[in-house]
């Protein structure tokens, strides 16, 4: 117990009081949040519980797009520090019926929130909503912009399975106009300094945005320590942006010969759900290379961080 | 009725005055002498042409919670505007006579601003078949558009410009390719990208401009473009005049004053169509409306409630409001050395009247007595809740402007 108060002490003079974006963290906060990360995964279960250092908390998980992984997880993550946790999920709420998110916003005022945990189909509804409510916001996903706690899981990932978080030399590979996983991942490690490089068809990857871009992935591959598979939309075929799904597998899938195209140590990464035998094969998301599901496994502690460093902020 | 301005700085672009001295207005026209019943004192002050906002959105009939033919009028005197075209996609929209003398008719028991109003270029606006344009010029309306959203068929532009030509009427065109549109909540460029927010790219407005343009010289019809954001339809604008080519443009201001960086904080009161676009693009607005390749200066006033607006990007409509704020974020530039007086003025009356083929724009003796103040030096902050207008979504919200209105007269009666 003594361990977990030192631990504690760690969230010490956290100002940032939101979690919006990747992009607004420093390299300082990106250690913070890893060093307890790191700190917190050590710490076993029960002592947590018992020391339910949000005890008194409220966490309002609100999901305005279909999530599992996610949303278990910030609920595992919220419980496990002794705080009490909402739901509010589409099918069940008023949101069906039409409500604004400012009405929702008030909602959630009234009913003395410490901490809105929102997934939205909008870019920037976190950010709306930060200026509507008092409570901390985090925002675990909101239109094509940003999934801060995805990044984190995916950095502390990296850093336990390859032992440090720079220079590295990043893929992140398919739909990158579309997703928020990718940017939050580029700005992440934009801040830490590392190489990125955004592959996919010219279609799906914007040429605006700060970072090498390639269309051969057999190149990237062998010239990458960790390769980020992002799902492919099968509603991008509809949309024009792809002649078929068997040709974007044939350029951009990785498949089981590509496997062996990449460098000793190099990892495989997917944010999941994954789409398999499209962007990424059996053979490559189940091979030793994978880390995919200690990502998973990671999402809670980093999602356990996020929340206490924020009470820091709130209190 | 007969009145005079005292000492002000008479100036009129029209007529290239710039001088001390009284104006006076007897019967409801500007006059050489006068009898002087009243006076007004304008000391300090410019003393200009009823200003004219060519292109403003009020919403009756049909949508009066968002704004009243009423409400805009006394937004438009407010902000220094004698003179305003009423846009045709109001909630009926204005596609028949009935509706173009409507308009007017609730104007003139309004008296405050003159409203001349825009007939649709297509029945309900919905881009297939030709208005009754003639029967709408013969009740007053000033100009044809289906502005809000674009006649994308060309067949119907460029019948819509053969057959408005006959009234000498302008088509004034909503430049967007809407195949290049969909879903999009700003410019598509760095900022977008960034943001993971859809994009319009400037090749859906500049594409559009050079069609019309194109079209105008086929037709030798007038064509007017809409609230020009792009650099390359400026360019594209620029191509035309120097090959005599009738086409008029017009800006925005808050397309002379943003970029599209505001929308880093996702903030809906600067979503508008077209958006806000890059800095170069705003530095190649200003430079157009500098040397006179764009025309005019129009507020695109589009009012929306504040439920509509305060929502999340994606959620929120286009548009925001710009007849109280447009002589301040102008007179702004002006003061900050952006944009000659002069332009600035003329911009604002003799070129939007000549686009409209309004008796309007000028001091000469016999025109209309419609006359704006203007103290260029008046700091202010812009503040949506003493707007008149029932919109208050101002991307210049909060922000420091210099210069102002400080009165409006329209037909020589003091309205503001």
């Amino acid at each position: 117990m003594a361990a977990l108060a030192r631990i504690l002490r760690q969230c010490r003079g956290w100002r940032a009081k939101h979690l919006l974006g990747a992009k607004d963290l420093s390299r300082d906060h990106l250690e913070r949040i890893l060093g307890l990360s790191l700190n917190l995964d050590r710490v076993p279960p029960d002592d947590l519980r018992a020391a339910a250092p949000l005890k008194g908390r409220r966490v309002f998980n609100f999901f305005a797009e279909a999530s599992t992984r996610t949303k278990t997880s910030f609920s595992i993550a919220a419980r496990q520090l002794g705080a009490e946790v909402l739901d509010f999920s589409p099918s069940t709420s008023s949101l069906t019926k039409g409500e604004s998110l400012k009405d929702t916003a008030k909602v959630i005022e009234s009913m003395g929130v410490d901490f809105v945990v929102i997934r939205h189909a909008a870019g920037g509804a976190p950010h709306f909503l930060s200026r509507q409510v008092h409570g901390a916001v985090l925002n675990a996903g909101d239109g094509m912009n940003e999934h801060p706690t995805q990044a984190l899981l995916d950095l502390l990932t990296i850093k336990k399975v390859l032992g440090r978080t720079t220079k590295l030399r990043i893929a992140l590979v398919g739909d990158i106009a579309h997703s928020r996983v990718a940017r939050s991942n580029l700005w992440v490690h934009r801040t830490l300094g590392n190489e990125v490089v955004l592959c996919g068809p010219a279609t799906l990857v914007p040429r605006e945005l700060p970072a090498r871009i390639s269309h051969d992935l057999d190149r990237v591959l062998r010239e990458s320590d960790v390769v980020m598979m992002l799902r492919l939309q099968l509603e991008r075929q509809q949309a024009g942006l792809l002649p078929s799904a068997t040709e974007y597998a044939r350029l951009f899938g990785l498949t089981r010969e590509r496997m062996d195209l990449l460098p000793k140590g190099a990892i495989v990464m997917h944010p999941g759900p994954m789409n398999r035998g499209l962007e990424i094969s059996a053979e490559a998301a189940d091979s030793d290379r994978s880390v995919i599901l200690d990502q998973v496994a990671n999402g809670v502690v980093v999602r356990m961080a996020a929340l206490l460093l924020l009470a820091e902020a709130l209190s | 009725m007969s009145l005079v301005i005292r000492g002000g700085r008479l100036y009129d672009p029209a007529q290239g005055i710039d001088k001390v001295g009284d104006l006076h207005l007897e019967n409801g026209k500007i006059a050489e002498k006068g009898t002087a019943e009243e006076e007004i004192q304008a000391k300090g002050l410019l003393v200009v042409p009823g200003l004219i906002d060519m292109h403003v959105h009020f919403r009756e009939p049909g949508r009066e919670d968002k704004e009243t033919i009423a409400s805009g009028c006394e937004a438009a005197v407010a902000g220094g505007f004698a003179t305003v075209a009423c846009m045709a996609n109001t909630g009926h929209p204005t596609d028949t006579a009935a509706h173009v003398t409507y308009v007017r008719k609730r104007a003139e028991e309004i008296g405050l601003a003159n409203v001349h109003p825009i007939g649709a270029v297509s029945k309900g606006l919905r881009g297939e078949e030709l208005a009754e344009l003639g029967t709408m010029a013969r009740a007053g309306a000033v100009a044809f558009s289906d502005d809000g959203q674009p006649v994308l068929n060309s067949e119907l532009m460029r019948r819509a410009l053969e057959y408005a030509r006959m009234f000498d009427r302008v088509v004034i065109s909503h430049c967007e390719d809407a195949t290049l549109t969909r879903g999009a909540v700003m410019n598509e460029g760095e900022v977008s990208a960034e943001l993971g927010l859809r994009g319009w790219p400037n090749v859906a407005e500049s594409a559009m401009a050079a069609r019309d343009i194109l079209l105008a010289e086929l037709t030798g019809a007038r064509v007017h473009l809409a609230h020009v954001s792009a650099r390359q339809t400026v360019e594209l604008v620029r191509w035309a005049k120097r090959r005599k080519i009738p086409v008029t443009a017009e800006v925005t201001p808050h397309h002379l004053a943003l970029a599209d960086d505001r929308l880093r904080e996702y903030d809906s009161r600067f979503k508008m169509n077209p958006p806000l676009r890059t800095a170069e693009d705003v530095s190649a607005v200003l430079a157009g409306l500098a040397d006179g390749t764009i025309d005019a200066i129009a507020s695109d006033h589009a009012p929306h409630t504040v439920e509509e607006k305060e929502q999340e990007l994606a959620a929120c409509p286009n548009g925001v409001v710009g007849l109280e704020t447009t002589v301040g974020v102008v007179l702004d530039l002006v003061a900050a050395g952006k944009l000659p007086l002069a332009r600035a003025i003329e911009a604002l009356t003799w070129a939007p009247a000549g686009i409209l083929g309004l008796r309007r724009g000028t001091l000469l003796p016999g025109v209309s007595a419609d006359v704006t103040l203007l103290d260029l030096k008046a700091a202010w902050k812009v503040d949506p809740k003493s707007f008149r207008s029932r919109g208050r979504s101002s991307p210049f919200s909060g922000m420091k402007l210099r210069g102002r209105a400080v009165h409006t007269i329209v037909g020589g009666r003091l309205c503001y």
